[in-house]
């Protein structure tokens, strides 16, 4: 069992690396995709296997209750959109918008993404899973400038230089939480080892603990796309290509979450370090804040719900700043909800853009009237995110607010006028968007509603019903968070 | 030990100053000149810890310093820029004095923070890590107040040159982070080599400021 379990969790790294080089040299652009799409579901199925067989943590990866959330996670998502990007890139090829030698580097920048985001989730070494975030930081660079018009390029620019800023920060901060441990793990791996760093935290000293946290929180939320930080992530998801805004909204956001977790963990731990909650929930309430105003000036269809992406993270992160079973409980299931529900809709809008040509949002009008199955997942999808019932966003959104009134009803009115302020936002968007007369198409498309659907109905049976293996689950790593 | 001391004190406060040098360099070649010396002094720094600390592996975190950042990059920075045609230009960098100013400020900042946060470490680590913050801060204050994307690039090399003394002062970081620094700042070199030449196919400038003019009235 040892060995399956060893096996599978080496095949979530060596599967998309082996994929990464291999789709490197495939020139059909159709075989590609294929693999592509086997390759994401075959790392997906590992991902799953590691659910019920775990491998005894080892010296540089290692898996828990916590990391495996985000595996199954991230892992479902890239396979989904693996499939989704087959579609939405034969319609670019034959718009002319992408030449074949773009598409062998996207399909094996693809899984050189999904690579390092599976070796940042999986590592247990601060070092490595540091590489990892930077290495997810330079793939998706290269993915964003992909169409190389001046405004891609501009989002690429902008995303590559604050992303490498932050974590640089993220190093220096690693590199502090290295030196408290050391004097007492000893030189070497042992105090860059997630697993002993944990064991032995209540001992590090606190100053430098404290001081590395705000490094680390800065550099991380960076890449969290929390506020004032946040300005890539609209120009990053509204320019490259729309697999790429499902994958950094729907993943990559996470992963530099988990990092901020797993931080805040070892904090946790250490009795004289400063509590890292308030600081994440500041974080996390200027970011749902500023985001839900940013939310009404929007002109372009993707920048809208690239900030709505950053409202959302800055939800979770004041969920998981709360700390608590039930705060942490809500943020999880939040962060899985957003997950699928914004990857649904940048698969939707996706689709939307190339058959009217435009992101423009007053471009796109009656969408139910000239794509229904597009135009209703769209709604459906809006709605999901604006935080209507009986949608899974609802859910978890409810127990962010009810937790937090419970607690610190103080905190709890910013919180709620930040939700109300985003769901007018959307939903004014949304009329438009979806409803009244239809504008004009500029192009055919055919578009895979499979993953959008699939995506929505797990949204859906989450907020009518969860499976209480799923709500155990989550239990259980929310007490892990503490 | 107090020479030791003195020493590394003085390679580290080295670099520091000439993260100032960068700050108001205003030719493209005389920064790319700087940022030599910059990595120049970061070897010196870093091969003296390697020394004191008596740490082979840190030796060749400075061979790599002298190799890949005072030779290669500036190397190649020198042809990218003749290649751009731009090794003729001057960077109107505004306000200087208060530029400086504010360094000043950040690297007083970095003091205060880490020197009371790291009193348990041992003495030569403490203030190399003071330095090196000092010297990340400046590097992220050359980035912000350039326009140029050349000059952006050197701001954060410049940066990342503070890490590694960072790394360096912590006593045996394994020597996988290095590497894996290093590495890191040769692909993200190569990713701004290949953004510098679009950029310059299609503004024709390297000036960043130029990008902003390709916004148009999206938002």
């Amino acid at each position: 069992m040892t060995y399956l379990a060893l096996a599978a969790a080496y095949a979530l790294l060596a599967l998309p690396f082996g994929a990464a080089i291999a789709l490197a040299f495939v020139e059909d652009h159709r075989q590609a995709a294929h693999v592509n799409v086997a390759v994401a579901a075959a790392v997906f199925a590992c991902a799953v296997l590691l659910l019920f067989v775990r491998p005894p943590a080892g010296d540089f990866v290692f898996v828990d209750d916590l990391n495996n959330v985000f595996i199954v996670l991230s892992t479902f998502i890239g396979a989904t959109t693996a499939g989704y990007s087959a579609s939405y890139i034969q319609h670019e090829i034959d718009a002319g918008k992408l030449k074949s030698g773009y598409i062998r580097f996207y399909h094996a920048m693809y899984q050189a993404l999904m690579f390092s985001m599976n070796l940042g989730l999986l590592a247990n070494n601060i070092g490595l899973m540091w590489v990892a975030v930077e290495l997810a930081t330079l793939t998706t660079v290269l993915m964003v400038g992909i169409y190389r018009t001046p405004e891609a390029l501009e989002a690429a620019w902008k995303y590559f230089i604050l992303g490498s800023v932050g974590i640089a920060l993220a190093l220096f901060g690693t590199i502090l939480v290295y030196m408290s441990a050391q004097p007492l793990l000893g030189d070497g791996y042992e105090a860059m080892k997630w697993t002993s760093l944990m064991a032995r935290a209540a001992e590090f000293s606190p100053h430098l603990l404290n001081v590395a946290f705000v490094f680390l929180m800065l550099g991380f939320g960076t890449k969290v796309g929390l506020v004032p930080m946040h300005a890539w992530l609209p120009d990053a998801h509204a320019e490259g290509p729309t697999p790429i805004s499902a994958v950094l909204s729907g993943l990559l956001l996470n992963v530099a979450l988990y990092a901020v977790l797993r931080y805040k963990m070892l904090l946790s731990v250490n009795p004289a370090a400063i509590a890292p909650g308030p600081m994440m929930v500041t974080l996390g309430l200027a970011s749902l804040l500023f985001a839900g105003l940013m939310l009404y000036g929007r002109k372009d269809v993707k920048r809208l719900f690239a900030y709505s992406s950053i409202e959302h993270m800055g939800i979770i992160t004041f969920a998981f700043g709360m700390g608590g079973p039930l705060a942490n409980f809500a943020g999880l299931l939040h962060m899985a909800m957003h997950s699928l529900t914004k990857s649904a809709i940048f698969f939707a809008v996706g689709h939307i853009t190339q058959a009217k040509g435009t992101q423009r949002i007053e471009d796109i009008r009656g969408l139910t009237q000239s794509h229904p199955m597009l135009g209703w997942s769209l709604v459906v999808g809006v709605a999901a995110i604006a935080g209507l019932p009986p949608l899974g966003v609802f859910t978890s959104e409810f127990l962010v607010v009810t937790s937090t009134f419970a607690r610190q009803p103080l905190l709890a009115i910013p919180l709620a006028l930040g939700l109300l302020i985003a769901f007018g936002a959307l939903l004014l968007r949304l009329t438009s968007l979806a409803f009244g007369e239809a504008t004009e198409d500029k192009g055919e498309i055919e578009a895979s509603y499979a993953p959008i659907v699939i995506h929505l109905a797990l949204v859906l049976l989450a907020g009518l019903w969860l499976p209480p293996q799923l709500a155990a689950w989550f239990q259980n790593v929310a007490k892990l968070l503490g | 030990m107090d020479l030791t001391f003195d020493i590394a004190n003085f390679f580290a406060g080295m670099l520091v100053l000439t993260s100032f040098m960068l700050l108001y360099q205003d030719r493209i070649m005389g920064l790319i000149n700087v940022f030599t010396l910059h990595a120049i002094a970061l070897s010196l720094a870093v091969g003296w810890q390697a020394w004191a600390q008596d740490r082979p592996h840190l030796w060749v975190t400075a061979g790599i310093a002298v190799f890949f950042k005072a030779l290669v990059i500036p190397f190649s920075l020198r042809s990218i820029v003749k290649k751009l045609r731009i090794h003729r230009d001057v960077e109107i960098v505004g306000g200087i004095g208060i530029t400086m100013l504010v360094g000043i400020g950040l690297v007083a900042l970095s003091l205060v923070v880490m020197l009371p946060a790291t009193t348990a470490a041992d003495p030569l680590a403490r203030e190399d890590l003071a330095f090196a913050l000092s010297v990340v801060l400046l590097g992220l204050l050359m980035m912000v107040t350039r326009r140029n994307a050349v000059s952006q690039i050197i701001g954060f090399m410049s940066l990342e040159n503070g890490l590694i003394l960072a790394a360096a002062g912590a006593e045996g970081m394994p020597l996988v982070v290095e590497i894996s620094v290093a590495f890191s700042v040769l692909i993200a070199f190569i990713v701004i080599g290949v953004f510098l030449f679009r950029i310059r196919e299609r503004f024709d400038t390297v000036d960043v400021g130029e990008l902003d003019n390709a916004r148009r009235d999206r938002q």
